[in-house]
């Protein structure tokens, strides 16, 4: 049981990484026209999705309603996003390295703070494709709100757009969860 | 009084009733003259509900239209028509500078066909669904398309020959397709008379090698009398490493063949053994000889057709050859000639004659090893009628044509005559079953029915008459197919429909060997085109002399560039549009008023040019003819012609007065 602890927090530094693998989120918008849905992942370091062409596409349903292009190179999150993440699996690795309940939980806590930080700056970004529309949109349609759900599900004019996390979002959220169970086990043992 | 007149009135009623009771009988018994196809589970056998897949493509060829129709089996919907042989406007086919190279020949461009005979490429004698090929009869030819796009991707000429018919029939494992002269024509082609036929004319057989990844090339010619090569099979299994051709006017005649090419009792299958032909070529017991022919490839990188004329072919004559051909005496003018799953039995289907002939092919390697031969023509031994045959299917009808098989021991023939698909057992040579075709059936298809590992689960009926069985349209009626379910021990007739052109021989094969390589678009970053342009901030318009290039782009829902002025009269504009959509199903396409050829339907990721000549000054609109999207009808733009001497600089932009 001595090495639990330092083990499970290892594994935990190692989800964590795996945002560098795989997507962190992911949107999905269904119309009968696209029966196999457009789906939008978002990286921690980069826009994506199932083929290269996704964002054109999206781009190209965006601009009927006068919404923005998405172009990766204007989110400056995607650039300084990274380099949070290696400071927090830094921090990680030092937590096993102090080896104490208090380390393992204040990264958790870190990594909490840090996570609603991240939903509520995906919040702001997807009110502002969604509601800051040209005033030269080929298509206006009043009172309708062309923002993506947070996390769910919702009908956006012809669309459903789904908002979930992808792997790489639950890997790290499962980091947490490792961190916590490896200050609790280090404590009750 | 009353009573009587009351009996008299019960007499009126009952004489109605009977009246009315017959007519409507006579009325039944006239609109199921389909032979049966209103029993009630019919409807749900053909039924495929809206938004599912059809289990089979079924592609027809269009004769005389040049083309091949890709339908739904077994529903009979109709899912492209891919232009081939003869220029297609709707597709900009034979039209735009990419695709006209495909269409050259050593007569120049020839822009139409008669395409015959469709046929899947194999694997080990299994249909592997990655090209289909096609002959063209009248100015010999075949192609190719590529069945993960349903595009013609290449096209090669046949010299030596005049009405390529017995084509292209593939042998086990693509490694060739061949061609066959149907008409005897002088060797070399040159200027003699006519009833000079026997001494100056000559029929030819080609072997076109086909590479990995399609490349086709003349692998070599075999020298045979001036007959008539009318159909074709390759061998399988056992018999692999042979082609069979049917021939007729082994009369040697070159006037009146109805009557005169109809005199012998028997005629011949040739059967020439291309592995033997490749000894052969390895031993250099060819002739090179100079001859004349077109071969066209369409890059799909670069989007572009390229034409290179080659200038000979190897030759192989049967007399500098033994057994590289032997003739099967065979009654009388066969059509079709069709090889078993087992690849034992070769089927010659004895077009005048009532009767089937079924040669066995191990009696025939047995009475070669025996010599027994009735005589030689031109160095090639005729056989012995009765060494090699196997079996005769006797009255089975009138006018046998071509032979399908089901995999499950049985084959199905078509009779043209008398209008019949006969069912038959190989082997015992009995008939089991016989269905009616409306009418004058010709080829007959079951997916993968030629091939090794036939799916027997449907016939379809390919009819070259129609008469009464649509709605008329004027005196030309449309051509039919009829589909059977073949599952059972008796056919049954489901479903009959029209077919574009003349349909004569179709191909089958089941969706899942197609469905997964098809591509939904070209990678744009893959385009070469020499025209191309990569995206909004490549498109400009370019001035050599009286040359003017358009690097046009479009994507939902614009050109770019929209507006184009500095054209004079008297230019030479090449519009090279390329489409930078990457989605599947969104092609734009683009007309410019006054265009002396057709539009351009470009697919995403492509590069089409069409050339526009303007002849007078004024601004003329262009446009995308195919609904992209809800602003679609916007996708517009304008050019402007100036006079000759105009100063008017070239200039062009997209979107408020910005130039791009």
């Amino acid at each position: 049981m001595k090495h639990v602890p330092r083990i499970l927090m290892a594994v935990g530094v190692a989800a964590l990484l795996g945002l560098f693998i795989f997507p962190m989120w992911q949107i999905t918008l269904i119309a009968p026209q696209y029966p196999d849905g457009v789906t939008m992942y978002v990286y921690i370091n980069k826009l994506g999705g199932e083929n290269p062409s996704v964002i054109q596409n999206i781009n190209i349903l965006n601009h009927y309603v006068g919404m923005k292009y998405i172009e990766p190179d204007a989110i400056p999150e995607l650039k300084y996003f990274p380099f949070i993440i290696l400071a927090m699996a830094a921090l990680g690795l030092a937590t096993i390295l102090i080896n104490k309940p208090y380390a393992f939980w204040i990264w958790a806590g870190l990594m909490v703070v840090l996570a609603i930080a991240g939903m509520y700056d995906f919040y702001l970004w997807e009110y502002d494709y969604g509601h800051n529309l040209s005033p030269k949109a080929p298509i206006k349609i009043p009172g309708a709100s062309f923002q993506p759900p947070l996390i769910g599900t919702k009908e956006i004019i012809n669309f459903t757009a789904t908002s979930l996390p992808h792997l790489g979002g639950y890997l790290a959220g499962s980091s947490i969860l490792l961190a916590i169970t490896a200050g609790w086990i280090k404590r009750k043992f | 009084m009353k009573s009587k007149r009351s009996y008299l009135i019960i007499l009126g009623l009952a004489i109605t009733i009977i009246a009315i009771l017959g007519y409507g009988c006579e009325n039944k018994a006239s609109t199921s003259k389909s032979g049966g196809a209103l029993s009630s589970d019919v409807a749900s056998q053909v039924y495929v509900p809206p938004g599912e897949y059809d289990e089979f493509y079924g592609f027809m060829s269009g004769g005389f239209s040049g083309q091949i129709g890709v339908y739904g089996i077994p529903s009979g919907r109709l899912l492209k028509v891919i232009p081939v042989f003869s220029v297609d406007p709707e597709k900009g086919y034979g039209f735009n500078e990419e695709t006209k190279p495909l269409l050259n020949t050593s007569h120049g461009f020839v822009p139409w066909d008669d395409a015959h005979h469709p046929e899947l490429s194999q694997t080990n004698g299994k249909t592997n669904g990655k090209w289909i090929f096609i002959n063209g009869n009248n100015t010999p030819r075949i192609a190719r398309i590529d069945l993960s796009t349903f595009e013609t991707t290449e096209i090669i000429e046949i010299p030596n020959s005049g009405g390529n018919h017995s084509s292209p029939f593939t042998t086990e494992n693509t490694e060739y397709v061949v061609a066959g002269t149907r008409f005897g024509v002088p060797y070399p082609q040159k200027d003699v008379a006519i009833n000079s036929y026997a001494e100056n004319f000559k029929g030819m057989l080609t072997f076109v090698s086909v590479k990995e990844e399609g490349d086709m090339d003349i692998a070599f010619q075999v020298l045979l009398p001036a007959f008539d090569y009318d159909l074709a099979h390759s061998g399988k299994g056992n018999s692999h490493g042979w082609t069979f051709f049917t021939t007729y006017n082994t009369e040697e005649k070159s006037t009146l063949l109805e009557v005169n090419a109809s005199q012998n009792d028997k005629d011949f299958i040739a059967a020439v053994n291309w592995k033997k032909a490749e000894e052969y070529i390895k031993q250099g017991k060819f002739k090179e000889i100079p001859a004349e022919y077109a071969h066209n490839v369409y890059d799909e990188k670069s989007h572009v057709a390229t034409s290179t004329l080659k200038k000979s072919v190897k030759v192989l004559t049967p007399e500098d050859c033994p057994g590289l051909v032997y003739f099967l005496p065979t009654p009388k003018s066969p059509h079709g000639v069709d090889v078993d799953p087992t690849g034992e039995y070769i089927i010659g289907n004895g077009k005048l004659s009532a009767d089937l002939t079924v040669h066995s092919f191990s009696k025939m390697i047995k009475a070669i090893e025996n010599q027994s031969f009735e005589t030689t023509i031109e160095g090639i031994p005729v056989l012995k009628f009765e060494e090699v045959v196997a079996g005769v299917v006797k009255d089975a009808g009138l006018g046998p044509l071509h032979t399908e098989f089901d995999g499950k021991g049985n084959a199905y023939t078509s009779f043209f005559i008398s209008s019949d698909v006969v069912k038959w057992k190989l082997g015992t040579w009995e008939v089991v079953d016989k269905a009616k075709t409306f009418y004058s059936v010709g080829h007959i298809m079951i997916p993968g029915g030629d091939s090794k590992e036939p799916q027997g689960k449907y016939l379809v009926a390919l009819n070259k008459i129609t008469k009464d069985r649509y709605l008329p349209t004027g005196p030309e009626l449309c051509h039919s197919a009829q589909l059977y379910d073949i599952s059972g021990d008796k056919m049954k007739l489901l479903l009959d429909f029209p077919t574009i052109g003349e349909p004569h021989y179709a191909q089958g094969i089941s969706a899942d060997r197609i469905v997964p390589n098809v591509k939904k678009f070209y990678p744009i970053e893959e385009n070469t085109h020499q025209y191309r342009a990569m995206g909004e901030k490549d498109a400009r318009v370019e001035r050599e002399g009286n040359i003017v290039h358009v690097y046009m782009t479009t994507i939902r829902s614009h050109f770019a560039p929209d507006n184009i002025e500095g054209i004079k009269v008297g230019d030479k504009v090449y519009f090279h549009v390329t489409n930078l959509e990457q989605d599947w199903d969104v092609p734009h396409g683009f007309s410019v008023m006054g265009a002396n050829n057709a539009e351009l339907l470009i697919m995403g990721g492509q590069t089409e040019t069409l050339i526009w000549e303007p002849k007078k000054e004024g601004v003329f609109p262009f446009y995308c003819t195919d609904f992209c999207s809800a602003l679609h009808q916007e996708m517009q733009g304008y050019i402007r012609v100036s006079p000759r001497n105009s100063n008017i600089a070239l200039s062009w932009r997209l979107g408020e007065d910005e130039e791009i």
